[in-house]
C-alpha cells in the first residue's frame, strides 16, 4: 500500500488521548473487571481439586471426571484446557481483551499502548488465532460430556428427580451449547465459506444452517457472558452444597 | 432562539485550531446545517466536502466530539444543549484545510483489488439467497469513516501494510459472489493485510450503512485465509485429493 503523503493534523498517538466525550473508559473497564473476577475465581477453583461433586452434580469446571495418577497438580487444570483455548480464540473474547486488557485500543478514537511495531495477529503468539476452528473442535467434543453431567443430574440415588442443581447445571451447559453454536468459525464451516448457496443440495442444506447459525452468531457476546456467568455460578453452587453451606432445593 | 457553540477546526497542513462560533439553533437542523450556516454567515472561506445531505454520498465525513461520523446525519439535538460542539477533519488522512482530507490513499488501495472474475461458461443466473449476503457489502458509500475509527491505520499508520476495512468489505463482496471465480485469499494475508486487523470492531460501530463490517465481512475472509494458509487439515485433504474442496 501507498504511503501516507502527509501527516495528519492531530493524530490520537498517547495512551487515552482522545476528543471523545462520554464515558469510552467505561465498557472497556467493565471487561477488565468481569473477566478478571470470573477468570481468578476459575482458576482458583481449578486449582482446589476438592469440593467440586455433590450427589449427582459435578462441577463444569471438573467435566468430564478424570483420574490421571501421573499428572500431580488438579485434574481442572487438564480438563480446562480446551474450553480455555476456545475462549481464549474467540472473536469476541479478542475484541474484549485487545481492548480491556492489551489496551489496542482502549475503545474507539482513543489513544493506545504503543509497544513496538504492530504486527496484529500475523506473528507469534496471535497468529494462532488462525486455529480457532480447532479451540471449536474440542468445545464441541467437551458439550458431549457437559450434557451427560446433566443427564446423571436427574437422577438421585437411581431415582429421577429435579433439584435446584440440575437446573444450574442445566443453565451452565444450555448458555454453553448456545455459545459454542454461536462461534463465528463454526458459522463459516456450516456454510460461510460457500460462495454459491443454491447449486446443489447439500449447498441449501448449508444454507439453512448457516441462516440459523447466523440468527445465533449476533447474540455471541451475549452467550459468551452469559455462559461464563453460568458456569462460575454452577461451581459456586456445587461447591457451596460440598462444604454443607447450602441444601440443594428439591421439586421432584 | 437558542443558540449552538461549534469549536470548528480551522488550518491545512501547516497547522491549525479550533475556532468558536456561534449559530441559532433550529428543530432538526444537523451539523451540516450549522457548518453551512458559518460557511454563508461567517467564514465563507471556511472548506467543507458535500454532496447529498442524506447521508448516501459519503462527503461529509468528520469528527464531532471525537467520533468519527457523517455531519448530514449527526443531529445537533443528540449533543446537551449548552456544550460546545467540537467538529474535526478525519484524523487518518491528510488535511487538505479545514475539514477537508485527502482520502486518495483509499483509491490507490481500491486498485489493487484483484477485479471480479466471472465464472466460465456458467449460466447467468442466480438466485436471491445467493446475493443476500453480497448485498449487504454494496450498500458502502464509501464515507472512509471506518478507514478513519480503524486503529491499524489511525494510530499504527500502517498503510504500508493494510488496507483497511472499507476495503475488506469490497473484497468480500467479491469473494462471495456466486458468479465470481476468483481466489483472493493470498492477497488478503499478503497484500491487504487482514492479519493486522485485530477485530476490535471500531469499523463496524461508525459504519453509517449498519454494515456489519468485521462479523459479516472481516471475520468470514479471516477464515477463508485460514481455510487457505492455516488450517492443516485442509492441506492434508488438498495434498490428497488433488484439488479444492467444494
Amino acid at each position: 500500500m501507498a504511503q501516507r503523503a502527509q501527516a495528519a493534523p492531530a493524530a490520537t498517538e498517547r495512551l487515552g488521548s482522545t476528543d471523545r466525550r462520554d464515558a469510552w473508559w467505561l465498557a472497556p473497564a467493565l471487561t477488565a473487571l468481569g473477566l478478571t473476577v470470573l477468570g481468578a475465581y476459575s482458576f482458583w477453583a481449578a486449582l482446589q481439586n476438592a469440593h467440586y461433586e455433590f450427589g449427582p452434580y459435578l462441577s463444569p469446571l471438573y467435566s468430564p471426571k478424570v483420574v490421571a495418577p501421573w499428572w500431580p497438580l488438579s485434574p481442572a487444570l487438564l480438563i480446562l484446557i480446551p474450553p480455555v483455548l476456545f475462549r481464549a480464540t474467540c472473536y469476541y473474547y479478542r475484541k474484549a481483551y485487545y481492548r480491556a486488557f492489551f489496551l489496542d485500543p482502549p475503545a474507539c478514537a482513543v489513544g493506545e499502548l504503543h509497544l513496538g511495531k504492530y504486527a496484529g495477529e500475523r506473528k507469534f503468539p496471535f497468529v494462532l488465532q488462525n486455529l480457532h476452528r480447532f479451540a471449536f473442535y474440542l468445545a464441541f467434543v467437551w458439550l458431549f460430556f457437559l450434557w451427560h453431567d446433566v443427564w446423571k443430574a436427574l437422577w438421585f440415588d437411581g431415582r429421577f428427580g429435579i433439584g435446584l442443581g440440575t437446573l444450574v447445571i442445566l443453565a451452565s451447559t444450555g448458555t454453553l451449547t448456545l455459545y459454542t453454536f454461536s462461534c463465528h468459525s463454526f458459522r463459516h464451516l456450516a456454510g460461510g465459506g460457500l460462495d454459491c448457496f443454491s447449486c446443489s443440495a447439500a449447498a441449501r442444506t448449508r444454507h439453512g444452517l448457516w441462516t440459523k447459525l447466523t440468527v445465533l452468531n449476533g447474540h455471541h457476546m451475549g452467550f459468551a457472558w452469559i455462559s461464563f456467568f453460568a458456569v462460575t455460578f454452577a461451581d459456586v453452587y456445587v461447591r457451596l452444597l460440598s462444604l454443607g453451606v447450602l441444601h440443594d432445593v428439591r421439586f421432584l | 432562539m437558542a443558540e449552538a457553540v461549534l469549536h470548528v477546526y480551522r488550518g491545512d497542513a501547516q497547522g491549525g485550531g479550533l475556532k468558536e462560533y456561534r449559530v441559532p439553533l433550529e428543530e432538526g437542523m444537523v451539523v451540516l446545517d450549522a457548518i453551512h450556516h458559518i460557511q454563508g454567515h461567517q467564514a465563507p472561506d471556511l472548506a467543507v466536502r458535500w454532496n447529498c445531505k442524506a447521508a448516501k454520498c459519503g462527503s461529509c465525513s468528520a469528527e464531532v466530539n471525537g467520533r468519527p461520523k457523517l455531519m448530514c446525519k449527526t443531529r445537533m439535538d443528540a449533543y446537551p444543549a449548552g456544550e460546545p460542539i467540537v467538529v474535526q477533519p478525519m484524523k487518518t488522512f491528510p488535511i487538505v484545510k479545514d475539514l477537508v482530507t485527502d482520502v486518495k490513499w483509499n483509491y490507490e488501495v481500491n486498485k489493487k483489488i484483484p477485479p471480479f472474475t466471472p465464472k466460465q461458461n456458467a449460466e447467468w443466473r442466480w438466485k436471491q439467497e445467493d446475493i443476500d449476503r453480497v448485498q449487504e457489502f454494496r450498500k458502502c458509500i464509501e464515507c472512509f469513516l471506518c478507514q478513519d475509527v480503524c486503529h491499524v491505520l489511525r494510530s499504527h499508520r500502517r498503510t504500508d501494510a493494510f488496507a483497511g476495512p472499507r476495503f475488506l468489505v469490497r473484497v468480500a463482496g467479491l469473494e462471495m459472489h456466486p458468479m465470481d471465480a476468483g481466489n483472493r485469499a493470498t492477497f488478503l494475508k499478503d497484500e491487504a493485510g487482514i492479519g493486522l486487523c485485530n477485530i476490535t470492531k471500531c469499523c463496524t460501530e461508525v459504519c453509517p450503512e449498519d454494515i456489519t463490517i468485521t462479523d459479516n465481512a472481516i471475520i468470514p475472509l479471516k477464515e477463508r485465509v485460514v481455510d487457505e494458509h492455516y488450517d492443516p487439515l485442509r492441506k492434508l485433504f488438498r495434498l490428497f485429493a488433488g484439488k479444492k474442496e467444494p
